[in-house]
């Protein structure tokens, strides 16, 4: 049983088809990444399941019903991290729960004790600006998964990131998920996060979109050390060879 | 990496400074060359005179210096209160934005000399023409900045709060509203500069007191250090005006300030 199906889901932009039939599955505390080459339509899956477009063909299950108009039952976590730079710390990550209708004192009550584990105690009073890009990643994955929704989206959250944070907070995440299981689809176009992170791995073509490969990864975790384990690193070379054939140079 | 601003007295003096030394530097021309050429008062008065003269005159000044300031200050609230309402109607219905702006963009066009007696010559000599005049002369720029404050704000928020449920009114409220504070306060900075000019203006045209009627009066009797005297208030009123909006925005946009002096350090 999945938390979440895609079926033959058909999205045209302005005339340009941009997704095409694409099928997905995500099973309830499953972490499944999205790999494919940049404007492939990655983030217009996304848009479709946050409300901001329609599909014109093909359907989105929830636990088997129909996801119906207004419901909210994913939490997103955009590329950049859309912190509010006039809203304190805080009051960034209640913001979620603030439009849900929770109390501002609730909220607090709920997000305070998290401060520590997300790497942010002692800056709930700073302002966004004064955040490093981890902390700030850090914050917007906090604002995301505060909302307690059943589905958490993470639009290619480490994208802006160097090198070295990038892979201290791959680390980091890993290391949260698999203490609170949150169901959650990932877009990367990082074959190794999405190796590390995944219990299954979807490849896109380019555009118009469609599933072209699926990869499971039973692989005890964590996989940070792909070289250690034989198998994942003919696996990462296969996705990449996948992945390669798509771009066309 | 800290960007080290001026925060004590001495460091506030120092950035004050140069534009005070100008100042008083062009002031002591002006001086000097009354003096040395011995031109007749009657044409051009020196500082020292006009500074006498406001002395002399003060309760004159200080009289007629009220009304102007009530003039600017309700035409000032009631043109951001139509600008801002105005705005928000555009933003929620944005084709009115076609429709209306035209209006306003020839608004600004009417020149101020024909305008002016007309609007006194329906309104009368009381406060009503001058609070219209006001108006007239700031709404625009207000609109503009708030109508251009909303449209600068981050898609990647809206699509967050859409996201998260939020209606268009939450989404409003919570983002295109603090996005566009920063417009609101150039605009505001720049309304209130031609606010006073706007106020005196249209009691020049006709009142029955103001900065404006002494500068008319102080004309007409030949008077340019008395009309010199009124100038120098007008401009320490705009200047006032101007240094307290400057004040709100500090207090209103901490934000800024919290992430200009952390320079986005790590």
């Amino acid at each position: 049983m999945s938390a979440l199906k895609l079926t033959d889901i058909c999205v045209a932009l302005d005339g340009t088809p941009v997704l095409d039939r694409v099928n997905l599955n995500l099973g309830t505390g499953e972490f499944v990444s999205l790999l494919g080459p940049s404007g492939a339509g990655k983030s217009t899956l996304f848009r479709l399941m946050t409300g901001d477009l329609v599909a014109d063909r093909g359907t989105i299950l929830l636990d088997g019903a129909p996801l119906d108009d207004g419901m909210t039952p994913f939490a997103f976590m955009p590329q950049r991290d859309a912190l509010m730079p006039w809203r304190r710390v805080l009051d960034n990550l209640t913001l979620g729960l603030e439009v849900q209708g929770v109390s501002r004192t609730a909220a607090r009550a709920k997000v305070l004790p998290l401060l520590g584990e997300f790497g942010l105690k002692g800056y709930a009073q700073h302002y966004p600006a004064q955040l490093s890009g981890g902390m700030r990643q850090r914050a917007a994955l906090l604002r995301t998964v505060v909302q307690d929704r059943p589905v958490q989206l993470l639009d290619e959250p480490f994208g802006a990131l160097d090198a070295l944070t990038r892979v201290g907070m791959q680390r980091w995440l890993e290391a949260r998920w698999r203490a609170a299981r949150w169901t959650t689809l990932l877009i990367t176009h990082d074959v190794r996060e999405a190796v590390a992170l995944s219990d299954r791995i979807y490849v896109l073509s380019r555009k118009p979109a469609r599933v072209i490969a699926e990869f499971l990864l039973p692989h005890p975790r964590p996989r940070f050390q792909p070289d250690a384990d034989a198998d994942l690193v003919g696996l990462e070379a296969e996705i990449l060879q996948t992945l390669l054939a798509q771009t066309g140079d | 990496m800290r960007i080290d601003r001026p925060h004590s007295a001495g460091a506030r003096v120092q950035t004050a400074l140069p534009a005070l030394l100008s100042v008083l530097a062009a002031f002591a021309v002006w001086e000097a060359y009354v003096r040395l050429s011995g031109i007749s008062a009657l044409v051009l008065p020196a500082p020292s005179r006009v500074i006498d003269q406001m002395i002399l005159h003060r309760a004159l000044l200080w009289q007629n210096t009220l009304p102007t300031l009530q003039a600017t200050l309700i035409g000032f609230s009631c043109s951001m209160l139509v600008a801002f309402t105005f705005s928000i109607v555009i933003d929620f219905l944005p084709r009115l934005r076609r429709a209306l702006f035209p209006i306003f963009v020839i608004s600004q066009t009417l020149p101020l000399v024909a305008i002016a007696p007309l609007v006194v010559l329906w309104f009368g000599f009381e406060l009503t023409p001058k609070i219209l005049l006001v108006a007239l002369v700031t709404f625009f720029p207000m609109l503009v900045a708030l109508v251009d404050g909303y449209a600068s704000t981050d898609r990647d928020i809206e699509a967050l709060l859409r996201s998260m449920g939020a209606s268009r009114k939450t989404i409003f409220v919570r983002a295109r509203l603090p996005s566009a504070l920063p417009y609101f306060f150039a605009g505001l900075r720049i309304s209130i500069t031609y606010a006073v000019v706007a106020a005196i203006f249209a009691e020049y045209v006709g009142a029955r007191a103001g900065l404006g009627i002494v500068i008319l009066n102080a004309k007409n009797s030949f008077r340019p250090d008395l009309m010199l005297a009124a100038v120098v208030i007008s401009s320490l009123l705009t200047l006032t005006l101007f240094a307290a909006t400057a004040i709100l925005q500090t207090i209103m946009l901490r934000w800024r300030e919290a992430g200009a002096r952390s320079g986005g350090s790590t």
